[in-house]
């Protein structure tokens, strides 16, 4: 098939964007989006012009790098798929096809379709964890974990932390993201000891980072290409309320 | 010259305890005193460099990717291995140590695999307090699942993510010492030499890949945890950026790089199709738990739907050559046998290169709900790719470059033949012979990170005198930086014809057909006499565009490209030289009648290690022989 392309170029950080057409004569409907683009790189190539720079790496949908904004919605408009798992074999012969990168205050762009997304590294490291030494830690089944906890842990687990949810989210919030490991930890029993403090730091961080507030819009969970549910968004509020109220038996947060 | 590993001697099931108590170590006020570097953020050095902070060393790590979540240990599906023996199934830390040792076809060193064995249920035990959502049965205790080359269920698994799981419980560790200040994270760089000062390795030379700068970074030792090389056949199941050049890097400063024609060619892979293919998808070997692999018996029927090809039609190839392990065989003779099937021409698929997995009878068994709940996210990725339905139809699968036994040399304690550099992880070559078993690698890697190095590199830097001596204004430092700044500007001043793309090509095409899955001596001079050929035609003819100092990843994929030009003749001398076939490494003029690989004990029992000697000229061998004191040297049978 013949597409049509309108890519987003911007060659630094202080440059100017715009938006450049490229024909994409012959897409193999087989191709995944990034195989499609690597054709007009390679075109470029030969042409001694700048090739298009964009974020990959695993190309199977689960180390998160790749982040682009196709016709408007991250990661483009096959429900739960990363941009690398998005195959051409979903468009049709004549699409324009509009591709830009995350567009988030807290996501400043690098080059073309390039972001720096450190911000969300700083979220986790606000408390994105639990605080155990390696070794000294009792056998995994001292605790028993009821199914249906690991199973609701696990499906928050599960977030790539690509940020698609917070290139969808008209406030550019990080709450998806940040809600998914704060329910994952909290919901575990060896996260409840720091339930409290953790919940306060990394909203704190998110805020701080300069991501903007939940709304309830819910264009982060439709764009999300793992399927995180906004429900986990609740449990964060829920959270964050609960570390407000003082508690005897709870650590100081 | 004769390597010593240095393993200890002495009864096996006390040889780590023992150790460990033998070493020095680094009193707790003395360890601020230390800088680490670590390069690389996947299982074995994010493990590592969480570990080493939190005892109180300053460390500072590298990854190439944007942030220490993404190295490529998150794309490993199916499970982790440990001796838990949790199902009661027969399993002990010695039939694990024993499965490797067997798994990895007699090549690997005892020592380090018993004290493998020995870890792996403290890996367990440190991902669950993490938060690790590890599978769980209905009484809420942790669920296993069975693997290739094991007859005892040991695999922990997370879904079909546990190497994402894993991954992330190392970044939450590593990420709370980066906010504690003991590591100091430097994502977007990609060490591109090591600085070695009298001999000693001190330190690396990166390039930040956003402003395209050279830096210079000292240590009192370096650990190299860069992962795999595979991407030296083109396609593999390796991320783009998954390249040898840390590696290589250390092998021209001298270090050795112990059997690395030791590649694993993975049996689940979705099959290659089209020409314009970037990489390969893994399907998980978890899914041979249910799938059934077989193809037509009669080459006529291979156009058939499969699922108009009545049974008694249908060659269940694993479950007739191998009834004990069935479609559990371990992933070389899985992948031999699929190779076999498709040269006798009853390959499926585009080119005819692909054989069934097959569902039906477990979907009957269980239902297709159970089977959803188990593998659902790998159905789905296999429909996103090949527009097919994994419950209506059997699959299609071939074999893919996946995984490197081989690496670089180092002793028990990790150490390289450079003192102060260190490797962990699939970069070295310690415990998986000629052969990893399926869930073994996030094993290694949680085992390297976590429970050897913060031991092993006590001893070396107790022995330093003044840590600290050699800093970034070194001469050393200075020359590094130079050549670095010099090759950069040489790959971009060639404006050549070709794409990197067109010579990678031409490169992974030259290693697959002819240091694949089935190697002659024909072959291997053949890709001898090519690989110097194409490196010729990179140095003249490829066109690097754009400028040194910005955001320039056609640069960064060229000097990957460089040093797999190069790599590649090592590890085809390497093949060459290994006059045996054991595990991956499959020599066609070693094997017995019925077309199993077969050893040579006599000659071949030993690590082979290669010294660098120049670009174009045969690498010099160094050899560390092999003992098996514990486990008899025996045919590797799986009938």
């Amino acid at each position: 098939m013949n597409l049509t392309l309108h890519v987003w170029r911007q060659k630094g950080p202080q440059d100017k964007g715009k938006l450049v057409t490229y024909p994409a004569p012959n897409v193999d409907s087989d191709m995944s989006f990034l195989e499609m683009l690597d054709e007009i790189n390679d075109e470029l190539i030969r042409k001694g012009e700048d090739p298009i720079a964009f974020d990959h790496d695993c190309r199977e949908g689960i180390c998160g790098m790749c982040s682009q904004v196709v016709n408007g919605r991250p990661h483009g408009h096959q429900e739960r798929t990363t941009v690398c798992q998005l195959h051409m074999r979903q468009f049709n012969d004549g699409d324009e096809i509009f591709v830009e990168p995350w567009r988030a205050k807290a996501f400043p762009i690098q080059k073309d379709l390039i972001v720096d997304r450190s911000s969300m590294d700083v979220i986790m490291q606000a408390g994105g964890y639990v605080s155990c030494h390696t070794g000294g830690v009792p056998d995994g089944n001292t605790f028993p974990i009821p199914k249906k906890v690991a199973d609701y842990a696990m499906d928050a687990a599960e977030c790539i932390g690509c940020g698609a949810c917070i290139a969808a989210c008209p406030n550019s919030s990080a709450m998806l993201f940040t809600s998914a490991k704060v329910a994952q930890l909290a919901a575990l029993p060896q996260g409840k000891p720091e339930a409290r403090k953790r919940v306060q730091a990394m909203t704190k961080a998110l805020l701080d980072e300069g991501f903007g507030n939940c709304t309830n819009h819910y264009e982060c969970e439709a764009a999300c290409p793992k399927g995180i549910s906004v429900k986990f968004i609740a449990k964060l509020n829920r959270e964050y309320l609960k570390s407000m109220i003082p508690s005897s038996t709870a650590e100081p947060v | 010259m004769i390597l010593d590993g240095k393993a200890p001697t002495g009864p096996i099931e006390t040889s780590w305890d023992r150790h460990r108590f033998d070493m020095k170590l680094v009193n707790p006020s003395n360890k601020r005193k230390y800088k680490i570097l670590v390069v690389g953020t996947g299982l074995a050095g994010g493990a590592a460099a969480a570990s080493l902070g939190e005892l109180g060393y300053n460390v500072e790590a590298f990854c190439y990717q944007d942030s220490p979540r993404r190295a490529h240990s998150i794309g490993a599906q199916g499970g982790i291995n440990a001796a838990k023996n949790y199902p009661s199934d027969g399993d002990s830390i010695y039939r694990l140590f024993y499965d490797t040792v067997k798994g990895g076809d007699f090549r690997s060193r005892e020592a380090d695999v018993w004290r493998l064995a020995q870890v792996s249920n403290n890996i367990i035990d440190q991902c669950v307090a993490q938060g690790v959502p590890f599978a769980r049965d209905y009484a809420g205790y942790l669920d296993n699942r069975s693997f290739g080359g094991a007859q005892v269920s040991r695999t922990f698994y997370a879904r079909g993510q546990t190497g994402q799981q894993l991954l992330l419980g190392a970044y939450s560790a590593l990420s709370r010492q980066i906010k504690n200040g003991s590591v100091k994270m430097f994502a977007r760089r990609e060490m591109l030499d090591l600085v070695v000062v009298d001999g000693v390795a001190k330190g690396i030379t990166c390039r930040n890949l956003l402003t395209g700068e050279i830096e210079s970074y000292w240590g009192d030792a370096v650990i190299l945890a860069s992962g795999g090389y595979v991407n030296v056949f083109y396609l593999s199941t390796n991320a783009m950026g998954s390249s040898v050049t840390a590696i290589w890097k250390a092998t021209k400063k001298g270090a050795y790089m112990a059997n690395p024609c030791y590649t694993q060619i993975h049996p689940t892979c979705i099959p290659v199709h089209g020409t314009h293919q970037s990489k390969l998808t893994l399907m998980s070997e978890s899914l041979r738990n249910d799938g059934r692999i077989w193809v037509p018996k009669d080459a006529a029927n291979c156009e058939k739907h499969p699922n108009d090809i009545p049974d008694e039609d249908r060659d269940y190839y694993l479950e007739r050559k191998y009834p004990s392990f069935g479609n559990l065989a371990p992933r070389d003779i899985s992948s031999r046998s699929a190779k076999e099937a498709c040269d006798d021409g009853r390959g499926v698929g585009d080119g005819k290169r692909g054989v069934y997995l097959d569902f039906a009878a477990a979907i009957k068994r269980v239902g297709q709900k159970t089977i959803e709940e188990r593998y659902g996210n790998l159905f789905e990725m296999y429909e996103k790719i090949t527009d097919e339905n994994g419950y209506e139809r059997p699959m299609r699968i071939y074999p893919a470059p996946h995984y490197n036994m081989g690496g670089l040399w180092v002793d028990y304690e990790c150490q390289s033949n450079i003192p102060g550099l260190f490797v962990l992880g699939e970069a070295n070559f310690s415990v998986h012979g000629a052969n990893r078993l399926g869930a073994s690698a996030l094993m290694q890697g949680l085992a390297d990170g976590y429970f050897v190095i913060p031991y092993t590199i006590a001893p070396y830097l107790a022995s330093l005198k003044n840590p600290g001596a050699v800093k970034e204004d070194h001469p050393e430092f200075k020359k590094s930086a130079e050549e670095v700044e010099a090759q950069m500007d040489r790959l971009l001043s060639i404006k050549g014809k070709k794409t990197v793309m067109d010579i990678h090509r031409e490169l992974g095409h030259v290693m697959w057909e002819n240091v694949g899955m089935a190697r002659s001596k024909e072959s291997l001079e053949e890709a001898l006499k090519r690989i110097p050929e194409i490196r010729d035609e990179f140095w003249n003819n490829v066109n690097v565009p754009g400028e040194s100092k910005s955001i320039n990843q056609q640069l960064e994929n060229a000097w990957r490209l460089a040093d797999f030009l190069e790599f590649a003749e090592m590890m085809t001398y390497d093949a060459l030289n290994r006059e045996e076939s054991c595990g991956g490494h499959f020599r066609v003029e070693h094997q017995t009648d019925e077309g199993e690989a077969m050893r040579d004990d006599e000659n071949f029992t030993y690590v082979a290690a290669w010294e660098f000697k120049g670009v174009g000229n045969k690498p010099e061998l160094h050899k560390e022989p092999l003992k098996f004191e514990n486990i008899k040297l025996a045919v590797r049978s799986y009938k």
